[in-house]
Order: C-alpha cells, then structure tokens, then sequence
C-alpha cells in the first residue's frame, strides 16, 4: 500500500490547484484548496452534498474562474483562461445533467466534437473534406457503445444512451485530461456498471479525474481520492488510506 | 434506396442547381416580371437573414438596416459619386458588411429577447441618421435618380430597363450569393454554427469560441442582406426610406417563418408566398396585412416548420412508408 502511495508522489502532477478559493456574494463555496492530479491517475473526488465538489469541478473545467489561488495545467498558468480554451489546451469535461446538441444527430454530435482539432472558422471549404472526422466520430460510437444509433437524434436516445455521448464528446476533443461530473448520475444499476468499465479503460490511456457523490462506487475503481467537506480539503490519498481516515469516517462514512 | 429517395437525395445533393433551375423559370410562372424580381430580391433577404435566424438561433429584429445600408450606399455611389453599377454594388456589400461587424460586436454581447431588442434599436438609430442625413439620402423623399439604363458587360451594352433582362442579370448576383451561402451552410464553420443554435454551453466546451462564431455569422447574413439591399436599389430606381424600417426586419422574420426557418430553400419559398399573396390581396382589399397576419398566425399555429419544412418532413415520411412497404 505504501509503494502505491509512494509511486503517486512520485508521478509529475498534471493539474495543481493552488490555495483556490470561490465565494459567491458572502457564501463561501470552496475555501484555500491546494491539491495535485498526478498525471495518469484516475482520482475520484467526492464529498457530502454542498461539499463543495461541483463548484471544484466548474474551477479547473473553466466554466469559471476562482476568487482567489490558481490553477496550474502542465506547468501552465491557466486560471481565467475562458472555456473554449480550456478544450484547445487539452482539458474536456462530461457534465452532470446531460449537455447535448439535441437537434443534432448522434454522429454529428461526436464529428463536431473532434473538428475543433481541425477546424474552426474554415468556411471555403465543405465538411466533406474531412472525411477523417466522420471516422474518428465512429470510432468512438463504437467505443462508447452508440455505433447502431448513430443516425439518431441526441434528444431521441435513452437517459445512459445520452450518458454515453457526453463522454464521447468529450474523448473527441483528444484531452490529456478529462474532467467527469457524477458520469452515472440517474443511471440503473446495470447502466453505472457498464459505465464504470468504460471509465477504467478510458482511465488506462489518460488522465481521468470525476466527481462523484456515491463513494462506494470508485472506492473499487480510482487509485486516488480528495474528500472535500465543508468547502475544505477534508483528505486526499489511497482508497484505503481514505477508508480509514477518523475525519472522512466521521463526516462521510459514519452518517 | 427506392426511386423517390433517389430523387430526394439528388436534389438535396444538388440544391442550389435544382433552385437555379426553379429561378430561371420563374418570370415565365408569375404575372409580371417586377414581381419576380421583388421575389428573388427579398429571397435572398430572408436567406440572409435565415443564416443568422435559423441557423446561428439569433432573432434579429434590425435586419432592414442592411438591406437599407446596402440600397442607399450603392444609391449614393451611384448619384453622389457617379460610380458605375457594379461599383456600387462593391460599396453597398462592403458597407453591410462593415455595420454588420459593429451591430454584431455591440449585440451579441445580449442574449434571448435583449438581442432582438438591441439589434432593433441599433437599426433605428441607423433609419433616424439616414432620415436626417437629407443632403445624402434625400431624407422622407427617399434617394432618387439611381439610374442604371444599360449594363456594360465587357463591350456587350445589355438593356437593364427591360424587366426580363434585369431579371436575368439580377439573377446572377442572387444566384451566386445563394451558392455561397449554401457552401457555408456546408462548411466546417457551418457545423459550429449549429452547434452554437443548439447549446452554447456545450459549443464552448468543445472548444468553439462562441462570441467569434456568433459575430461571424452575424456579419455574414449582413452581407448577404446588404448585397439584396444593392440589387434593391438598381431594381427600383430609387430607395424609399422606408427600406430601413423595422417593418420590413418584421418581414425577414415572417417570411422565415412562413417558408420554414432552419431549411436552406424555406426563407426564399416563404419570401415567394408572401410577396405573391402582398400582390393578390392588396388587389382586393385595402387591409391586406390583416389578412396577411391571419394567414401567418394559421403558419405558426399549425405548421410551425413552415412550408418548405413541413414538405420536406412529408417527403421523408413518404419515402419511409415505401421503403418499409418494400421490406416484407
């Protein structure tokens, strides 16, 4: 157990939240958090409700700035950094409720995902000069689990069917770092194991960090986990270093 | 694939050829030629707008103001500064384009209702300066004496006061503007466009930056607008000041709406609808737009995809039924 923890010391950090603070008017939503990703980890954060873990989650993913500290991606100062940026620099996110372009097919949704590589403002040439993409797009259907329901409109498919997409989406923009908040959130119970197969191969080629509510869910499947309570970075560690951490019992476990 | 969806996916493949076909035909359709030129004019207005409206998601009410800049800027050209015609279609084009960049930086800071409301009041500072500016657009009058008698094509002198020839010639400017807007609705940028209409949130997560994308297409559609603005100007000899009233921004966003917005051709078939029931109504009765706004109510209530889009829907359900017939 010490020889995992010492190789996650060991591993370059690839995000490093630095004394990050946000309050909204006088409520404060997180409060001096200082934290490393290593990279190649898959680190799970999780918490009670109102710990805080949504508002961390919008902080690296860009959605916005801190009030106060930095974050740090790959040596690179990226606090303030605007959204789109964020996916250019190789940081993509899955959101909680589901976040699609609903009128578009299924396909369409993971080709325009991955054009961002290629493509942004290109208006004198047609989509058919990319052919790649279109490729790329079933490539990753099929890896997801879609490939038969490409032609579907996003609004048509089943709530884990949709679940799926969003993680799709997000792999199409080929980030280094991919963000996932509460990825099984309304699923069944036969949807979150599939989907959590799915996380740990997609855990295997990069680095994955999600937020999630349920514990018991990544305890099985993370190599690292930040207990946030409180707005407070409450533990960070092992999964059996947090299993046994007298605080996180207290606050978490013990309820 | 069956015969009729064959067919479909050709046209569809070959839209703007199968629309230019249609166009060539059209003064032969109608009762007289001014009418198709006015068709093909405020067709290419409701493309226009439609590339913002249907396609970006933003409703412009402050449209007429490029049609309007377009007319008088290549009316201007013409009677102030003497240029010939396709000058002054060059000085229209590039002033829409260029009151596009500066409406579109100022509004697509707003978002729903505040961007039609901005965009509405931007274009009737434009309409007050124009009115104002009397030296320069003859003010209530309107612009006059925008005289184009003879089109020189190299050494060829083509006759513009003979309707069918203007028609002919005013074609080829819609047409081209019509293929471009085609290869952009085809495009990459196209692509993001959508993507933009669809959730701006997840559009900004994939990486696009959304303001770039809006303020593009936001001078895109008031180039295409401006560009129907200019031809505007040489059909009518004049331009009336009422060409950069909110009216007719009202009009853009009703003939969408009738033609079917979203859909590449609905704009120009709901600009068709229109103009022609304009012309059969006002002839039997004086209050034409109240039976205009009964007309467009029953649109809205009833075919909210507009006409073009309702038949396209029909069509697809039709080739579905024939294939599924096939299958046993």
């Amino acid at each position: 157990m010490s020889a995992v923890l010492k190789a996650s010391d060991q591993a370059a950090a690839i995000l490093s939240v630095k004394g990050v603070g946000k309050h909204f008017g006088a409520f404060v939503a997180l409060n001096d958090v200082s934290v490393d990703f290593p990279a190649g980890q898959l680190t799970a954060i999780i918490g009670p409700n109102g710990a805080g873990k949504s508002t961390f989650f919008n902080v690296i993913s860009g959605a916005f700035a801190p009030s106060s500290g930095r974050v740090v991606f790959e040596g690179r100062d990226v606090t303030g950094l605007r959204q789109h940026e964020f996916a250019r620099i190789g940081i993509a996110k899955s959101f909680q409720i589901t976040n699609l372009f609903r009128q578009l097919s299924v396909r369409e949704n993971v080709r325009v995902a991955a054009q961002m590589r290629r493509s942004r403002f290109q208006i004198f040439k047609p989509r058919s000069a990319y052919p790649e993409l279109l490729d790329k797009a079933d490539a990753l259907l099929q890896r997801v689990g879609l490939v038969d329901v490409g032609d579907k409109l996003a609004a048509d498919l089943a709530h884990g069917q949709q679940r799926a997409l969003e993680i799709a989406m997000a792999l199409a923009a080929e980030p280094r770092l991919l963000l996932m908040d509460e990825p099984t959130a309304g699923m069944s119970p036969e949807e979150t194991s599939v989907m959590m197969g799915l996380i740990t191969r997609i855990a295997e080629e990069r680095t994955v960090v999600l937020v999630e509510h349920k514990m018991k869910l990544v305890m099985g499947i993370c190599q690292r986990l930040i207990v946030l309570h409180h707005g407070e970075l409450l533990a960070e560690g092992t999964p059996d270093e947090i299993r046994n951490h007298p605080e996180v019992k207290r606050v978490y476990l013990g309820q | 694939m069956n015969q009729l969806a064959r067919y479909i996916a050709f046209i569809t493949r070959h839209r703007v050829a199968a629309v230019l076909v249609f166009l060539l035909l059209m003064p032969w359709l109608l009762p007289y030629e001014a009418l198709a030129v006015n068709i093909l004019i405020f067709g290419l207005y409701a493309v226009g707008f439609n590339l913002l409206f249907g396609y970006t998601g933003l409703l412009s009410f402050g449209h007429a103001s490029f049609l309007g800049i377009g007319s008088y800027l290549a009316g201007i050209a013409i009677v102030h500064a003497s240029l010939t015609w396709w000058a002054a279609i060059l000085v229209g084009v590039l002033a829409a384009t260029l009151e596009g960049v500066l409406i579109g930086l100022l509004a697509i800071r707003t978002k729903g209702i505040y961007f039609s409301m901005v965009t509405l009041a931007l274009g009737q500072i434009v309409y007050y300066a124009f009115y104002k500016a009397e030296r320069w657009t003859g003010g209530e009058n309107g612009l006059r004496g925008v005289r184009v008698e003879f089109i020189d094509l190299f050494g060829w002198k083509i006759d513009f006061v003979d309707p069918l020839n203007k028609y002919y010639v005013i074609l080829v400017f819609v047409a081209a503007a019509l293929w471009f807007v085609s290869r952009v609705l085809a495009s990459p940028f196209g692509a993001v466009v959508e993507t933009v209409r669809e959730n701006e949130q997840r559009a900004a997560a994939c990486g696009y930056d959304v303001n770039r994308t809006k303020l593009l297409a936001f001078t895109l559609s008031a180039a295409v607008c401006g560009l129907a603005g200019t031809l505007r100007a040489l059909h009518l000899s004049i331009v009336p000041i009422e060409s950069l009233h909110y009216l007719l921004s009202g009009q853009a966003v009703m003939m969408c709406l009738l033609g079917g917005m979203g859909t590449f051709f609905g704009p120009f078939v709901g600009a068709l609808v229109f103009l022609a029931l304009e012309d059969t109504i006002t002839h039997m009765t004086r209050y034409w737009m109240a039976v205009m706004g009964a007309i467009f109510m029953v649109f809205v209530l009833f075919f909210p995809r507009g006409i073009w889009g309702s038949t396209l829907i029909w069509l697809d359900r039709v080739v579905a039924r024939q294939a599924s017939e096939k299958r046993p």
